[in-house]
């Protein structure tokens, strides 16, 4: 059996994967060495091998748009998307818009923030909650932080009733799957401003469009959780559910549905999530909100103000990640038999009666209804003070930091992959697709390497590689250490693992405030931003894979008289390998969004051709340089789960 | 119908996993081992199966794990479809129902017990146990009702309001129970229900098992892979190996005249003398009664025992519940019973 599941026929020596890996890794070699006698077209992609794919998506675009009439279609839904943005708009911020009832008073949103909080987790988890609310009002942040919510608040219920749809479509039918899931693994790997331009072609500028896209963002996952969800509940449990006579529909409405519970919230908590970096992002196309202040305040360096911003985005953030996270885990309980009605209500109870307070208090007060901007606290003094005071004690360190970084090796390290002939770098993908899966990984990375050097953005595409490559490595090389240390003691463990649960919640936007300030607008900060993100994922896989190593094996390694030093380098770290590899990958994808986001910043990649096409809505162009980042985060993808996976099974880990 | 009519009746019943079993079935001539069907490409869990079960009647299916008997029951309830054969069910050829009618007959006739329960986690012990009646849309009122009569039945009262997770696995499968019991099914499948429950439970749960059925009279079919639950509980024991029934036949007749080695093998380290009982070894004696006080047909040898020792007759009548004599037992081969026969 087992020779007949390998996907390579039996090994002839000469062919052996890592024999032909070497072949072509020797080649690549070669062609570096030999560049200088090299033809033009071996270095750079020749015109020929340049297909106008751009041109072709813009045409198909504009004749689906055009011809076939889809622009109505989009205009009608963002019409209806429109309309229940305004109700929302009108609640929370007091649009005048239908029902013309707003805006509530901050305190009614405050307390019922609150009552959420606490019903889900306990008293903590409200004042988390209505505190954040409480800042935003006192701050004079609200209106922004609103017009920001209410398109959460739409875009949120939309995207996981699409995701739960489709992901029910593609667990009841294998087709669907099959067609989905390489779009799924293509837009979980674009950057967030491939999305933009489409819509904006389509929809336009402004709220409409930033919730459209939020939605289009935040659905993938929401799939893949329904999928695996459905998939994971126990057959005995639906055979039960057949036995009791069960209709197919009955089946999925009572058995399947709420028994694939936990996944599902699960999956919405990452819609929410997902929606707030998206809704942060969508300033880019003209969506109001907290992301469009920060963006402005940003570009006119106000560091003071756009913390106070940052704070408040983290805020919401841990909150929303925090609420959605304790209703996947929250389990039913019992109320005994003759409980009477308003004990087992009393958390609704409390809640109109803390609302109904809040109201009156609101119509005698106006402050507790809303606090204007001439009202509201600010800390930007206090905290410009702060940031100048270290950026003096800091600014020559990071002079010479960053002088040393551009001069040394940011520039050398760009150089060096610019002078690569392509060729040279196909032979390699190839080699180490090879080595790693055989003929189909050495053919599939092949195929994404080539088809970026196909699309003509082969110089832009290298930069952004090497400004991942520089940053995932100083990322491993400081998360790694981080990893090993905190995974030493089980306390140590958990806090740093809940500080790297709530910095992956954060909208990646938010990483640019700190290094933006020590750094000022270049390179530097950018690949600061990216390495400060990346390292999130790399701490906590390097945890994740120490202390996933089977107890009994340390006992084992314990009795047989190894030093902590030992215990490390031969059991803990090549038993946690695959494990930490896996936080590599993300580290990279998370690296590849970071350096297409921070290119406003500047930089010269793909991300800042990707800011031209947002800004000229080029389509196709922003679709191919989107594909381009794609394809580079596929490969990586595609190389370490293969390894990972391979060496899983090797060690009989899972 | 009449009374000696089987409930289920099935004939010559397949079941193979693989790349297109009916067709490699239709091919197939007289009956290839499991290896043969292995080299293949199939699985064979369960190879040419014929049996019957008549009304009232407690079959227990035992087996090691793999043997098939899971798939035997589901393919009994029409959760896995056969691949060739019959099998009818009160008559009604259970492979030709449509979608409706097989919904019809699950919501009226059957009940399932499973191994790990198989709970709504979001329901209560009540919802729970409602759920079928739910299911074939009685009302709210009447559900409840019926709901609490069976929470009773099996000592949950008390306890409707909790969620599974709350109950203990005793507890959690006496839910179980009392859901496949909620429609008054005829016809009641148990999938290894104790398994999953530790020993001491075990015992105590199999005990309130037969007190049900003194109450209810069921049509049973019982899975289990531990030879003293199947002797304990069983009417009749059916011997699954590799997909096939080995033997099938009452306790007694399986300990006594094991039909192949395999099945030989299990009762090797049985107490012999609790299963057997005097009417097992009753002769006929065609009218010739033995003298002396008879014992009862449905004594087991163990219960006997001092009474074996102690009476010196050769032969010793036997009488059935009405006093009626049926016949008599060798006091020999009853002893060679309880102490294994001189060597």
């Amino acid at each position: 059996m087992s020779e007949l599941a390998r996907d390579v026929p039996a090994p002839v020596p000469a062919l052996s994967p890592a024999r032909v890996g070497q072949a072509l890794f020797l080649l690549a070699i070669l062609l570096a060495a030999f560049k200088f006698a090299l033809p033009d077209g071996l270095i750079r992609p020749p015109e020929w091998l340049v297909w106008p794919f751009a041109d072709w998506i813009n045409w198909t675009f504009n004749f689906i748009k055009d011809d076939l009439g889809l622009i109505y279609v989009t205009r009608a839904i963002a019409g209806g998307v429109e309309w229940l943005l305004d109700i929302t708009a009108n609640l929370l911020y007091g649009k005048n818009r239908w029902p013309r009832i707003g805006p509530l008073p901050w305190t009614v949103i405050a307390v019922t923030a609150f009552m959420i909080g606490y019903g889900l987790k306990g008293w903590k988890l409200g004042l988390l909650s209505g505190g954040t609310f409480v800042w935003i009002a006192f701050m004079g942040q609200w209106k922004w932080a609103m017009e920001t919510l209410s398109v959460i608040v739409i875009a949120v219920p939309i995207a996981v009733a699409l995701g739960l749809l489709l992901g029910i479509a593609a667990w009841r039918r294998a087709w669907v799957e099959a067609i989905l899931n390489p779009i799924l693994n293509i837009a979980q790997s674009l950057p967030h401003f491939a999305y933009m331009i489409p819509v904006v072609v389509f929809i336009g500028l402004g709220p409409k469009a930033g919730a459209i896209v939020t939605i289009i963002f935040a659905t993938p996952p929401m799939i893949r959780m329904t999928v695996l969800g459905l998939k994971k509940v126990p057959p005995e449990v639906v055979e039960s559910g057949m036995m009791c006579g069960s209709t197919q529909w009955q089946l999925l409405r009572h058995v399947r549905i709420p028994t694939a519970r936990t996944e599902i919230l699960i999956g919405v908590n990452q819609v929410i999530m997902q929606c707030l970096a998206m809704v942060v992002l969508a300033s880019f196309i003209g969506m109001p909100g907290l992301g469009q202040k920060l963006l402005q305040l940003l570009q006119a360096l106000k560091i003071g103000r756009s913390i106070e911003i940052g704070i408040t985005i983290v805020l919401l953030a841990v909150m929303l990640d925090r609420c959605s996270k304790a209703w996947a885990e929250m389990q039913p309980v019992h109320f005994e038999r003759g409980t009477p009605w308003w004990k087992r209500n009393r958390l609704f109870l409390a809640w109109c009666g803390l609302t109904a307070g809040a109201f009156a208090l609101a119509a005698v007060w106006p402050a507790a209804h809303v606090i204007k901007r001439s009202q509201a606290f600010t800390l930007s003094k206090e905290f410009d003070a702060v940031v100048d005071w270290v950026i003096l004690m800091l600014d020559p360190i990071s002079q010479a930091l960053r002088s040393f970084l551009i001069v040394w090796v940011l520039i050398p390290l760009q150089d060096a992959y610019l002078w690569l002939p392509y060729t040279a770098v196909l032979a390699l993908a190839a080699g180490i697709g090879w080595k790693i899966g055989g003929a189909r990984s050495a053919l599939i990375c092949l195929a994404f390497a080539g088809l970026i050097a196909m699309s003509g953005w082969w110089d832009r595409g290298m930069i952004t590689a090497y400004m991942v490559t520089f940053a995932v490595l100083v990322a491993a090389l400081i998360g790694l250490p981080l990893g090993i240390w905190a995974a030493g003691r089980e306390e140590r463990a958990r806090i740093v693992l809940l500080i790297c649960d709530s910095a992956q919640t954060f909208p990646s936007f938010i990483y640019l405030i700190p290094v933006i300030m020590l750094f000022g607008v270049n390179d530097v900060a950018a690949i600061g931003a990216v390495i400060v993100f990346g390292m999130v994922p790399m701490t906590r896989y390097t945890i994740e894979g120490l202390r996933g190593v089977p107890p009994a094996l340390i006992e084992a390694a314990d009795m047989s008289g190894a030093t902590k030093r030992q215990k490390l380098w031969t059991v803990k770290l090549p038993l946690a390998l695959p494990t930490i590899m896996v936080g590599v990958n993300q580290t990279v994808m998370f690296s590849l969004f970071m350096v297409i986001i921070a290119a406003f910043i500047g930089t010269r990649d793909l991300g800042q051709e990707m800011q031209r096409a947002l800004s000229a809505t080029d389509v196709g162009k922003g679709l191919v340089l989107g594909l381009c980042v794609a394809f580079m985060g596929l490969l990586v993808d595609h190389l370490i789960i293969r390894w990972s996976a391979d060496r899983k099974k090797a060690l009989g880990l899972e | 119908m009449t009374a000696s009519a089987p409930v289920i009746s099935c004939r010559d019943v397949w079941k193979l996993y693989g790349p297109h079993p009916e067709r490699y079935i239709s091919r197939l001539s007289g009956n290839p081992s499991y290896e043969e069907i292995h080299q293949a490409g199939y699985i064979a869990a369960c190879r040419d199966v014929s049996l019957d079960i008549s009304s009232g009647e407690m079959l227990v299916i035992m087996g090691l794990s793999g043997s098939g008997k899971s798939t035997l029951v589901r393919c009994l309830s029409r959760l896995v479809e056969i691949t060739s054969g019959s099998i009818t069910v009160e008559g009604l050829d259970l492979g030709a129902l449509s979608e409706t009618e097989l919904i019809d007959l699950r919501r009226n006739k059957m009940g399932m017990v499973f191994q790990n329960f198989a709970l709504l986690p979001h329901r209560t012990v009540l919802e729970n146990v409602a759920y079928p009646l739910e299911m074939r849309g009685q009302n709210r009122h009447d559900r409840r009702e019926r709901a609490m009569e069976v929470i009773k039945l099996v000592g949950l009262e008390g306890r409707e309001t909790y969620f599974p997770r709350e109950l203990s696995g005793g507890q959690q499968q006496r839910v179980g129970i009392a859901r496949s019991l909620a429609i008054e099914p005829d016809i009641w499948f148990l999938d290894e229900p104790f398994s999953a429950l530790d020993p001491l439970i075990r015992r105590e749960m199999q005990g309130e098992f037969l007190r049900l059925q003194d109450m209810l009279g069921k049509t049973i079919v019982f899975i289990t892979h531990d030879f003293d639950e199947a002797l304990r509980l069983a009417d009749r024991i059916a011997i699954m190996k590799d997909g096939a029934v080995e033997q099938i036949d009452t306790p007694a007749r399986i300990v006594l005249d094991p039909k192949s080695e395999y099945v030989a093998k299990f009762t090797e380290d049985i107490e012999k003398s609790r299963v057997i009982r005097a009417e097992n070894l009753a002769e006929d004696v065609a009218g010739d009664t033995p003298p002396g006080e008879p014992v009862s047909a449905t004594a087991t040898i163990l219960d006997l025992a001092r009474r074996l020792v102690n009476d010196e007759r050769e032969l010793i009548s036997v009488s059935d519940e009405a006093g009626q004599v049926i016949g008599a037992m060798k006091r020999r081969a009853a002893l060679e019973v309880l102490f294994g026969s001189e060597r």
